[in-house]
């Protein structure tokens, strides 16, 4: 019973504290706060048990729960998580308390902020339990209200431009998608008799050759869900709105984005597009192997020339997300499962770096890096913290980036020397524009006065970062731990998309 | 020739509506002028007994009056929409009207017969009966939109509608005609005979339907017949221009269904192909324009008639899930939309002054409430999962692949992208800038919140749970569709 219904208590804890939150007075900045922070660290308790029961040798949706919603379109309520979902969902509700601890210095309109951040986070966590297309869509589609109004309300100066260009960017992803999922669940309806958004029903006869597409529909079909994807990842040339959005949303606004929300665009090419459409895949593969690539390198030059501490985070961010997509489209174990091994730590070591951002931002209130320079005199906890989450960033081995990156490039260099060549030097650069950056902000004399007063971490700052450090630490001593889940459903996607396999159930002998 | 038999349960909530219009507007003047507000809450009561009278009408299923009239499940959900109307439109008024000192029991009386006009169109057979019913709506819609007799826009606005509305009706007025000379008969279903039959016109029936289908479209507001209305709804007063934007355009699609899935089924695969380019027309029109309107009740005209374009694609597949995705959207546009107009007529403030979308500038911290609602309303309209706009689109888009429209479906898809743009810059004005003004001197009444509550629970009820009304639409356009 109780693992029908964790699911949706994990999704809508945080949306029923967004309910309780509008019945608060909104000068009491305090009670929203314990409110709020209090039903995001509920949900992640809750989470805890989807870890506790999750049985790792299954590949199969676990925690399912189906119910019918609207039944004559075949709609229903329907929820799972696998391996590689299981470790997101519980990035999302451990990510969201600790962003809300950074969200201190909201001070104005608080009642709205914190209404959005639940808000926010039921949709996300929803996005990764969803089974049911329709439902995903609509989790899909209903987080991004909420991120508009985080960063068009409590953003920079430029927060109505970047708020308004990640809707419309995403949004002409989503309905594309919409269309195709419609095809779909029409072509699929047709072929089989029963019209259903079921994820796995589509799969199904997908798998079995119940349903068949044309290789042009399916070509549009896969485009459509792809696009949707690409953007929200973001592969290079579609990443123009990430810069924007990163920059001018509030901390706990990038934290979000960069640690859960990109990896939907991942985490989507792994349960849809590669599954459903696994000839589509390997046909864009050498293409979107290619876009990744550039997305690495370029991804990475541009971070090295930016004069703005968030900004070059969020370039970082468009050069590891093309690690995580090469290793999706490399077909191999190592590859997928250092894929899926590295949307986690981009989450944990970006989230990370961005909540270390926005704590010298609150003090000195400019993210320039030149206003900064020997930082370690006054803050020296805060240098070392920054340290070992930069380390992790960069990917040194015994933390947790190694892991991730190591596993890709090996599973790419199997497939193609050359490209993991090529992405290789993106952990080069890496090192490059982290260090340096490091360098420019932390040593050094201090050449600005206002940083002569700086203060170090408070106990808040600290909670924060904590969890952070210690899953850096542990996902990068001890992989096998999280690597295990994951196994069964990732040898189940493989299996799913293998070539040889493929041609067998399409031309039986 | 034999009398008709009088057969009132079958008209009873026209009748209803009728009476109680008549009823107000012989009471208005022996009332003193402090109690008149109680024309409105009278006519309410009409509109409640009317909805009331659709129980009886639902016992009652048939053809009546010499077949002028029938009753089938399409008719009784457009009651229920029509006085779903009217009576948001009541409520939205009530203060609306005191704060303007505009003569209330008129108002009040025309609006109930807009209401009986409207529900004769849905229930008619009959072309000459469905432009009795257009009249009777048309009219009392002139009227309402110059209400403000002193105000130039007011003037314009009714001038322009009253023309062009005039039009319409003559091209309305000549297809009934051609058709008569083709098939010897106003009658749907005998129309329908004649034109399955062998010896036919053809091209008298091809100009005729021609000539409803652009009769309906100026009505309806669907690109190219859309022209006249941004002047129209601008100058109207506001609740009158929410009313307009939602009633005569759902009675429109209404007879616009009825006439040509009973009459002209037979001519379906040329008129088709129109409306699939009038949808798409009108979908891109629409929304490229409505982005670059400073000015609330402009914008919100444009959007209607790219609301409209969407209830054309559905049209355009002529199939029962396409229909009765028309018909839960008209239902889905009502509610979000009277709720938009019954806020922008609390913020218009005396003689509609404040209607630019500049004027809403910090409403987000000064009104957080009627900025929420508005912000609803609106994300509705553009068509965010959760709310009643998104599950109309939703049924739309899906019926349009079904039948195999699936370019018709991506212009939908992109455009309401654009749709997104000029809906978020209001939200944007209202959160995401410092107020001009204090909002202090709006009225808080209680009408308006009853009608805002009403519009909130149905767009967001309906966003969730659409399951029963869908079923309920399903068997309407299984009626019209048979």
């Amino acid at each position: 019973m109780m693992n029908n219904l964790i699911l949706t208590i994990v999704t809508f804890t945080p949306a029923l504290g967004a309910l309780l939150l509008l019945f608060q007075n909104r000068v009491n900045i305090r009670v929203l706060r314990t409110i709020a922070v209090t039903t995001s660290l509920l949900s992640f308790v809750f989470s805890l048990h989807l870890i506790a029961q999750f049985d790792s040798g299954s590949p199969d949706f676990q925690y399912v729960i189906n119910a019918p919603w609207i039944p004559s379109f075949g709609i229903s309520y329907h929820m799972g998580v696998d391996g590689i979902s299981l470790f997101l969902v519980l990035l999302t509700t451990l990510l969201t308390p600790l962003a809300m601890l950074a969200s201190w210095s909201i001070t104005e309109r608080t009642k709205e902020y914190f209404i959005f951040m639940l808000l926010l986070e039921t949709g996300m966590i929803g996005v990764f339990c969803s089974l049911d297309l329709f439902l995903f869509y609509v989790f899909w589609e209903v987080m991004l209200i909420p991120m508009y109004f985080l960063i068009g309300i409590w953003g920079g100066d430029r927060r109505i431009y970047s708020a308004m260009k990640f809707v419309l960017y995403t949004m002409i992803g989503g309905v594309l998608m919409l269309v195709g999922i419609l095809s779909l669940y029409f072509l699929h309806g047709n072929a089989t008799g029963t019209y259903t958004f079921s994820y796995t029903a589509i799969l199904n006869a997908l798998a079995t050759g119940q349903l068949i597409l044309t290789p042009t529909v399916e070509r549009l079909i896969f485009l459509a869900f792809f696009i949707a994807f690409a953007i929200k990842v973001p592969l290079f040339p579609f990443h123009t709105w990430l810069p924007d959005a990163h920059v001018e949303a509030p901390t706990a606004g990038s934290v979000l984005l960069a640690g859960v929300m990109l990896k939907m665009g991942t985490y989507g090419l792994v349960r849809f597009s590669l599954p459903y459409f696994p000839q589509m895949s390997h046909l864009f593969a050498p293409a979107i192997s290619m876009l990744a690539i550039v997305g690495i390198i370029y991804g990475a030059f541009v971070a090295m020339v930016q004069p703005d501490m968030k900004k070059l985070v969020a370039y970082s961010s468009v050069s590891h997300l093309g690690f995580i997509v090469l290793g999706i489209f490399s077909f191999t174990t190592q590859g997928m499962e250092g894929a899926v091994y590295q949307m986690l730590n981009h989450g944990v070591s970006t989230g990370a770096l961005f909540l270390l951002v926005g704590i010298i931002y609150e003090r000195r209130h400019t993210r320039s890096i030149a206003e900064f320079g020997g930082l370690a005199h006054r803050m020296p906890l805060f240098a070392g913290v920054f340290l070992i989450v930069s380390l992790s960033s960069i990917g040194l081995p015994g933390l947790n980036g190694f892991v991730g990156e190591f596993l890709i490039l090996l599973g790419t260099f199997g497939v193609s020397p050359a490209h993991a060549a090529l992405a290789a030097t993106g952990v080069i650069l890496s090192a490059v524009y982290m260090l340096w950056m490091y360098q420019r902000v932390i040593w050094g004399e201090i050449t600005n006065a206002k940083n002569a007063l700086l203060g170090d971490m408070n106990l808040r700052e600290k909670l924060m970062i904590v969890p952070l450090l210690i899953l850096i630490v542990w996902m990068g001593m001890y992989s096998g731990h999280f690597l295990r889940p994951m196994d069964a459903a990732v040898s189940r996607l493989l299996h799913q998309t293998d070539k040889q396999n493929l041609e067998f159930a399409l031309n039986p002998k | 020739m034999t009398i008709p038999e009088i057969h009132i349960p079958a008209i009873l909530p026209s009748v209803v509506l009728a009476i109680a219009g008549i009823a107000i507007m012989v009471a208005d003047p022996f009332l003193s002028p402090a109690r008149r507000w109680l024309t409105g809450w009278a006519a309410l009561a009409g509109v409640v007994l009317a909805g009331l009278s659709v129980l009886v009408l639902r016992e009652h299923f048939g053809l009546s009056y010499s077949n002028l009239w029938t009753v089938d499940e399409f008719t009784v959900f457009f009651h229920v929409v029509f006085l779903f109307i009217i009576g948001m439109t009541i409520l939205s008024s009530m203060d609306f009207i005191v704060r303007e000192k505009l003569p209330q029991g008129e108002y009040y009386a025309l609006l109930l017969f807009a209401g009986a006009g409207m529900l004769t169109m849905c229930g008619s057979n009959d072309l000459m009966m469905i432009f009795i019913g257009l009249e009777i709506l048309s009219i009392a819609t002139y009227v309402l939109a110059g209400f403000r007799r002193t105000d130039l826009k007011s003037n314009e606005s009714a001038m322009k509608y009253f023309l062009l509305g005039s039009f319409a009706s003559a091209f309305f007025l000549y297809g009934t005609a051609l058709i008569f000379g083709a098939t010897g008969s106003t009658n749907l279903n005998t129309i329908h005979t004649a034109l399955s039959g062998p010896e036919i016109q053809i091209t008298l029936a091809y100009l005729s339907a021609a000539l409803i289908l652009i009769a309906l479209c100026f009505k309806v507001a669907v690109a190219p017949f859309h022209i006249w209305t941004p002047d129209v709804y601008e100058g109207a007063p506001s609740p009158v221009t929410g009313f307009m934007s939602v009633g005569p355009k759902a009675a429109g699609f209404a007879v616009l269904f009825r006439i040509f899935l009973t009459a002209f089924p037979t001519l379906q695969n040329r008129w088709v192909d129109g409306i699939w380019v009038i949808a798409a027309l009108t979908m891109i029109l629409g929304n490229l324009i409505a982005v670059a309107q400073p000015n609330i009740k402009r914008m919100l005209a444009y959007s209607s008639i790219a609301h409209a374009g969407y209830v054309a694609v559905a049209f355009a597949t002529s199939s029962v899930p396409g229909i009765s995705a028309a018909l839960f959207y008209l239902l889905a546009y009502s509610a979000m939309n009277l709720g938009a107009f019954t806020i922008i007529t609390i913020l218009s403030r005396s003689e509609d002054k404040l209607v630019k979308i500049a004027d809403y500038a910090g409403l987000g911290t000064k009104r957080p409430g009627l900025a929420a609602l508005l912000s609803l309303f609106l994300l509705s309209l553009a068509g965010v999962p959760g709310t009643v706009g998104f599950a109309g689109k939703f049924f739309i888009f899906r019926s349009a692949v079904e039948s195999g429209l699936v370019w018709l479906t991506v212009i939908g898809v992109i455009t309401t992208v654009v749709s997104f743009y000029y809906y978020l810059s209001v939200i944007v004005q209202m959160y995401m800038h410092a107020p001009n003004e204090d909002f202090s001197n709006l009225g808080s009444a209680r009408s308006w919140n009853i009608a805002l509550f009403i519009a909130a629970v149905v767009t967001l009820y309906l966003g969730i749970l659409p399951s029963r009304i869908l079923e309920w639409t399903a068997s309407a356009a299984l009626g019209v569709l048979r």
